[in-house]
């Protein structure tokens, strides 16, 4: 069961969107979460729609896919939403019990209910159509002009490497361990939060060892392979700018300077 | 010419207080030879391999790799090009989430341009027949194919000698079947030099020396055949001999007239049935 599962949410197909490069990608995602922040009109979003629909509509990603990435976060969502719904002080529209709905309050949580769903899709765009390891690459790639200050940025690039490599060996490790504890008779199931919690501890020892046992052979493996740290050192794939990729900057480039502009020159009220 | 490993005199131990993991030993290797190396746990086998590879420093005597001192800080990195090494867990010696990202590890930490890895990374793959499975994840592999792919990283790192550390303890009998398949080839193809340590009889078989060690000392060496011909002595440093070699070994003493040097079953087929 566990062997299977996918790293992150990549949905591996080709489009457009697909084949930028990461690091535009990495930026466009940057400017599209400050372009959310930036707006105060209601209006705004339709933008933001746009935007989406067309990144949406070119990555060929089915909407369910992005839909489902929404759920985990909907009780912080709906949690967001009463919070500014009812907290808000203003002119009282309803009143249920001592909880006053206002029209300041409907407006906030609305509009906060909205910035957080387009923040998730818009997000999980980025890495949808990207593979970790591109992604990684990408960070890699934008972060290196920031080693003259000391950022660690090779090495950064390689412990999430190391770390999506390991993450399904861990869990299939873990699978193991579990099943070998119930044999002897571990209950993993039953009793309340405080009791699970502890049942847990004869799992985590033995996965902890074995991390460590796994790092110390890895380490000796690397070095056997010349590895010496990010100095020096090339890479095969190079990551390499295209037209698609400047068109793809252009858009974004339209598209925040036009959220700017409403929130400084808005027209309307809404 | 000169061997391309020359062990002269070497001692190792792990901490000052503990034994001799290894005890004055001397030893060479050829360019192009096939050497296995035998013997039961802790008998200093995995540390001679490390010692080559200059993952540790001998506490006396000298190791040379195509004449370069293991000491030398500055050829370190030659060093370990040249005697590339292969461990026994499949799992804890890839490092990258894609196959051919994997093999280009070597060659990238050697800076070497990026056509050139290309190249070295493809080649490589189709050297140990796993060019199809160049963009899978290598958590999706099994165990054979897994280390066919630590093989061919060292390959990429264009090695000379190739050092295999129990490739074969954690595999499957097909896994097996699929590294030693492998290493015969590159061995006879690839005119790579290969140092296997292992503790299985039936792979020490294919190879041109066997090397027997025991409480970090070289008990025995030579040819598979001379070598294995010494049951009583074998059996004593906790081995087993070959499977066919025991049987011939039983027959012979019940009277079958048989030459006592017997390793392969094809061998010992023949001479039964003439």
């Amino acid at each position: 069961m566990l062997k299977n599962i996918t790293i992150g949410q990549h949905y591996p197909i080709e489009s457009k969107i697909h084949d930028l490069d990461p690091r535009v990608k990495i930026s466009i995602t940057f400017i599209y979460i400050i372009s959310l922040f930036l707006i105060n009109k209601f209006y705004a979003y339709f933008l933001v729609f746009l935007f989406l629909a067309i990144v949406i509509g070119l990555s060929k990603v089915p909407f369910k896919m992005i839909i489902r990435g929404l759920k985990p976060i909907l009780i912080i969502i709906a949690i967001t939403f009463l919070i500014n719904l009812f907290m808000t002080p203003g002119e009282i529209l309803y009143q249920i019990g001592f909880l006053d709905i206002t029209r300041e309050g409907l407006r906030q949580a609305g509009f906060m209910a909205l910035r957080l769903i387009l923040l998730i899709i818009g997000t999980s765009m980025l890495t949808l159509t990207t593979s970790p390891i591109l992604l990684t690459d990408g960070i890699e790639s934008l972060l290196n002009p920031y080693k003259k200050i000391g950022l660690p940025a090779h090495e950064l690039a390689m412990m999430m490497t190391i770390a999506l490599r390991f993450i399904p060996t861990l869990m299939e490790e873990t699978e193991k361990i579990m099943k070998a504890q119930k044999a002897r008779g571990a209950d993993f199931e039953s009793g309340n939060i405080v009791r699970r919690a502890k049942s847990l501890v004869p799992l985590l020892v033995p996965l902890f060892v074995s991390a460590f046992r796994r790092a110390d052979e890895l380490a000796m493996a690397m070095e056997a392979r010349c590895y010496r740290g990010g100095e020096h050192r090339t890479r095969m794939r190079k990551l390499m700018m295209v037209r698609a990729d400047y068109v793809a900057i252009l858009i974004s480039v339209i598209y925040v300077f036009a959220i700017i502009w409403i929130r400084f020159y808005p027209f309307g009220i809404v | 010419m000169n061997p391309i490993i020359s062990i002269k005199n070497v001692s190792f131990k792990y901490s000052k207080d503990e034994m001799l993991a290894l005890d004055n030993i001397s030893l060479d290797i050829s360019q192009g030879e096939f050497v296995a190396i035998l013997g039961h746990n802790g008998s200093g086998k995995s540390t001679m391999a490390k010692l080559i590879n200059s993952l540790l420093l001998p506490t006396e005597g000298t190791i040379l790799v195509k004449d370069m001192n293991t000491r030398d800080d500055n050829r370190l990195w030659e060093i370990r090009q040249t005697a590339g090494m292969v461990f026994q867990n499949p799992d804890n010696q890839l490092v990258a989430t894609i196959v051919e990202e994997d093999v280009a590890f070597g060659p990238e930490n050697q800076g070497v341009e990026p056509l050139e890895i290309r190249k070295r990374v493809d080649d490589a793959l189709k050297a140990v027949d796993m060019y199809d499975f160049r963009k899978r994840p290598p958590h999706l592999l099994s165990g054979g194919q897994k280390q066919r792919i630590a093989i061919a990283g060292v390959l990429a790192l264009n090695s000379e000698c190739i050092i295999l550390d129990e490739p074969t303890a954690m595999l499957d009998p097909s896994g097996r079947k699929e590294v030693m398949q492998t290493i015969k080839r590159l061995n006879q193809e690839e005119k790579k030099t290969i140092l296997l340590i292992t503790h299985f009889m039936d792979e020490a078989v294919e190879a041109d020396r066997v090397i027997i060690m025991d409480e970090g000392k070289i008990q025995l060496q030579g040819k598979p055949k001379e070598v294995f011909s010494n049951v009583e002595r074998i059996k004593k440093f906790g081995l087993d001999i070959p499977q066919v070699t025991e049987l011939s070994h039983i027959l012979i003493e019940n009277g079958i007239n048989l030459p006592n040097d017997i390793i392969t079953i094809e061998e010992l087929v023949e001479r039964l049935c003439q």
